[in-house]
């Protein structure tokens, strides 16, 4: 596709230089200017002392941490109890998930045993049906759990982040087992002639070797649970136990008398922490994504 | 390529008796006294919790689930403390839960949508019966008074009534009706303390005046002979309910208007004009809400728009976000081009930035009235975005192609690099144009890379509940059906609004939606699988 191999690049004239990156340095302006202005508007508003959305649309017109201040203290919203709660459930479940889901992973990928075929097509086949399909079956499920045992039924985090933990063995053990595919099957066995058993096998070689992808399956199952309001939303009923997307939703659900500011706010506290671990980890995340797909 | 790998790495034949036996040595001696510790203490922790909860079971007279409880905790004893089952103790823990939290609320999901379960149909028979007789509790007029004490126990309240005739004492709670109480501590012809109960005291009575009033304690096992109830915690009354049940005929009987009200297998207690006495029981209803889904005008016009919209909605949405995606793949595909690691990072940040925030955002901007578009961008025009049924499913579309092209750039970005450049050069040694040399080769081959995400894009947007929940809360709202859900609802969104918004919830519809959605997806998955031969490397 190049037209200009032969012209040394500090030599071309304006028509070359356009025909060949010109032109795509004006479709990534546009396209970029699309991508951030969501952005920048959020940012802007956070900004703004002023609470409406109509205050809002100036942007940068006004600077100030008022809002910050505003959803920080808000009694009737406990905007710092929703971000803990959020983190503490998105923590366990990325944790707890990762665990599950790479000793599942090894399993597979290192053991002869029957039935594991039909195990691993089970699990590509069960993770097709997202878990809040039956969000009411589940709902009904803690419920009657919690009139048995209070401490894991609705309204409680422990509940929740056992029903996410239902999810454990999805499309995670499968990203994890076609990276536990690529380690070549002699270091096993290496250690086992050295007289290693499985578990010092799983914990002190294999988990180390494959933290690269451990660490995007923990972010991804972080980020999911983040932004998991079905589930939240119905199971958790005090505002005080609530997760961050089911109070921001509640925050803005007038947008007439929402105070956008300090919701503009909350979003910008909460997407920050996600976003920075997202920019840092982004190749790996990638890499993970298509994995699969490039090695077919 | 990965199916001749996993065929290396497979053992060539089974060990011999021999090995295997030489394998559970080593394994044996391995395992360090710390391991094996580590591993009772796990085991008792899960056995001290699988104890509690038979006990908990035991008391809620749960026979069925204390059986599964008890079968379980066998099964990990068995699994864990077992030389072989390898395979098993690194599987069960995970297993578990996939059953119980996907499985099993998979099927059960399948039972209510043959139920009648939803608000009115949340309980067995019995309750229906005593909430029924409870909620049409009336006093008797000439009713004696009966000086009542408020006890407590175990955190449940009760009251310790004498009768004024003969001084007795009895005591009962909502659950229990009353019992004699010969023991009680008697002052001035009142009982004010019985063994076994904390008598509460005045403060606390006061208190907790709302929930005293609520007590209602049956006077006998007949719940036709009323219950005693108190507004002030000091006086009971004798309470009778306006509704009669005779349990041999299986009615209800209104005492004030005459009506009689029978089972007649609807899951409510039916007038012969067909009231209903609410709340009902839940009964197996068999296929009703699947034929109600179809047959129902106000519910099957939804039904179908919305199931049109879903696959609009999924399929527009992948096309729109993968050609985005793509062109710009193809526009940053210049290692000559400056900057480009600068706007590839700012091209990825609506991925990076939480969906449900995103949504939320754009609903604030595109409001009518208030929002940034239209009164910066469109100068003050009222364009109504998200109110209007079509502008509403545009606005879904724009938003998401802001939410989900930045992961195809990403994708297409390293498939594209995946593809050797001789193909290209190749190509062009043909006489082939950058156009064709794209057309027939670089998409050809591009697709066999990014074809399954494609399909999985798909599922995704097919059950995109936050968006549309979100951005336009499935609105504009559809005027004259029977359920609440609008032009943007995605079957996803429909199910949770039947589900949980409303007036009334109807968990047997909406699950009977979500078989509806689970049969889609299903047959869908299969195709696809069955196009891409992705279950074929599974091996």
């Amino acid at each position: 596709m190049s037209t200009a191999v032969s012209a040394r690049p500090a030599r071309r004239s304006v028509g070359t230089w356009f025909a060949d990156t010109g032109w795509r340095h004006v479709v990534a302006i546009v396209v970029s200017a699309f991508a951030i202005f969501p952005l920048l508007y959020v940012v802007s508003a956070s900004l703004n002392p002023k609470g409406t959305l109509t205050g809002s649309n100036q942007l940068f017109s006004a600077v100030g941490f008022d809002s910050y201040v505003r959803i920080l203290t808000d009694p009737k919203n406990p905007y710092p109890l929703w971000f803990w709660n959020t983190l503490v459930i998105a923590t366990v479940t990325g944790f707890v998930t990762v665990f599950l889901g790479a000793l599942a992973a090894y399993a597979f990928s290192r053991m002869r045993f029957s039935g594991r075929r039909v195990g691993l097509v089970t699990i590509v086949v069960v993770q097709m049906f997202p878990q809040l399909l039956a969000v009411v079956a589940i709902f009904l499920l803690m419920s009657t759990i919690g009139d048995w045992f209070p401490s894991i039924g609705l309204n409680t985090h422990t509940g929740l982040i056992l029903v996410y933990l239902g999810g454990a063995l999805g499309v995670n053990t499968y990203l994890m087992y076609g990276f536990f595919n690529t380690l070549p099957m002699e270091l096993d066995e290496a250690a086992r002639i050295d007289g290693a058993g499985h578990a010092r096998i799983f914990f002190t070689m294999i988990l180390p070797l494959v933290a690269p992808i451990l660490a995007v399956v923990a972010l991804l199952s972080f980020i999911g649970t983040v932004n998991e309001y079905v589930i939240a939303s119905v199971m958790l009923i005090d505002p005080d136990k609530q997760t961050l997307v089911v109070g921001l939703t509640k925050l803005v659900s007038n947008p007439r008398y929402a105070d956008w500011s300090a919701f503009s706010a909350g979003a910008v506290m909460a997407a920050i922490p996600v976003m920075v671990l997202f920019l840092f980890l982004q190749k790996y995340i990638v890499g993970g994504l298509t994995a699969g797909a490039t090695k077919g | 390529m990965s199916q001749t790998t996993i065929e290396q790495e497979a053992p060539q034949a089974p060990p011999t008796k021999r090995q295997r036996q030489a394998a559970r040595i080593a394994e044996a001696a391995s395992g360090s006294i710390r391991w094996m510790l580590l591993k009772i203490l796990l085991l008792a922790i899960v056995d001290a919790i699988a104890l509690y909860a038979a006990f908990v079971l035991v008391t809620h007279q749960e026979w069925l689930v204390l059986g599964v409880v008890l079968v379980v905790a066998v099964l990990v004893n068995w699994i864990y403390f077992s030389r072989r089952r390898i395979a098993a103790k690194y599987l069960t823990p995970g297993v578990i839960f996939l059953i119980l939290f996907q499985v099993f609320t998979l099927l059960y999901t399948g039972y209510i949508g043959f139920t009648n379960y939803g608000t009115g149909h949340n309980g067995s028979k019995d309750q229906a019966i005593s909430s029924l007789m409870a909620s049409a509790q009336e006093r008797v007029e000439d009713s004696p008074t009966y000086p009542v004490t408020v006890v407590e126990r175990l955190g449940t309240l009760g009251l310790l009534v004498t009768d004024p005739d003969d001084g007795e004492a009895s005591v009962g709670t909502n659950d229990q009706p009353l019992q004699d109480a010969p023991d009680a501590t008697v002052e001035g012809g009142r009982a004010v303390a019985v063994d076994g109960w904390t008598t509460l005291s005045f403060a606390q009575v006061i208190s907790r005046s709302s929930d005293i009033e609520k007590i209602s304690v049956p006077f006998s096992d007949d719940p036709n002979d009323g219950a005693i109830r108190t507004p002030d915690g000091q006086n009971g009354y004798l309470y009778v309910s306006t509704l009669q049940y005779d349990a041999a005929a299986d009615t209800m009987t209104d005492t004030r208007t005459g009506t009689v009200y029978s089972d007649t297998g609807v899951g409510a207690f039916t007038a012969e004009n067909g009231d209903q006495l609410l709340p009902g029981w839940q009964i197996t209803v068999g296929l009703d809400n699947f034929v109600r889904a179809v047959t129902d005008s106000s519910i099957r016009g939804p039904l179908i728009s919305v199931t049109l919209w879903t696959f609009v909605f999924a399929l527009i949405s992948v096309a729109s976000t993968f050609f985005l995606g793509l062109l710009l793949a193809l526009v940053f595909n210049n290692t000559r081009m400056r900057f480009r690691n600068g706007y590839r990072i700012l091209l990825i940040l609506p991925y990076a930035f939480p969906a449900f925030l995103s949504a939320l955002v754009w609903a604030g901007m595109m409001n009518e009235s208030f929002g940034f578009i239209n009164q910066v961008v469109f100068g003050g025009a009222s364009i109504p975005w998200l109110t209007d049924p079509t502008l509403a499913k545009v606005s879904v579309l724009i938003v998401n192609l802001w939410l989900g092209f930045p992961y195809m750039f990403l994708v297409c970005m390293g498939a594209l690099q995946g593809i050797p450049d001789d193909v290209n050069e190749a190509a062009a040694m043909d006489g082939a144009n950058p156009w064709q040399i794209f057309r027939r080769i670089k998409l050809p081959l591009l697709l066999v890379t990014v074809a399954p995400l494609l399909i999985s894009s798909f599922a995704f947007n097919f059950n995109n509940f936050n968006l549309i929940y979100m951005l336009t809360g499935g609105g504009p709202r559809f005027t004259d059906v029977s359920i609440p859900v609008g032009h943007t609802d995605i079957l996803i969104s429909m199910v949770y609004k039947v589900a949980f918004t409303g007036q009334t919830r109807d968990y047997g519809l909406a699950s009977a939606f979500t078989i509806l959605i689970f049969i889609v997806v299903a047959v869908i998955s299969i195709v696809s699988f069955r196009k891409t031969k992705a279950l074929e490397e599974l091996n």
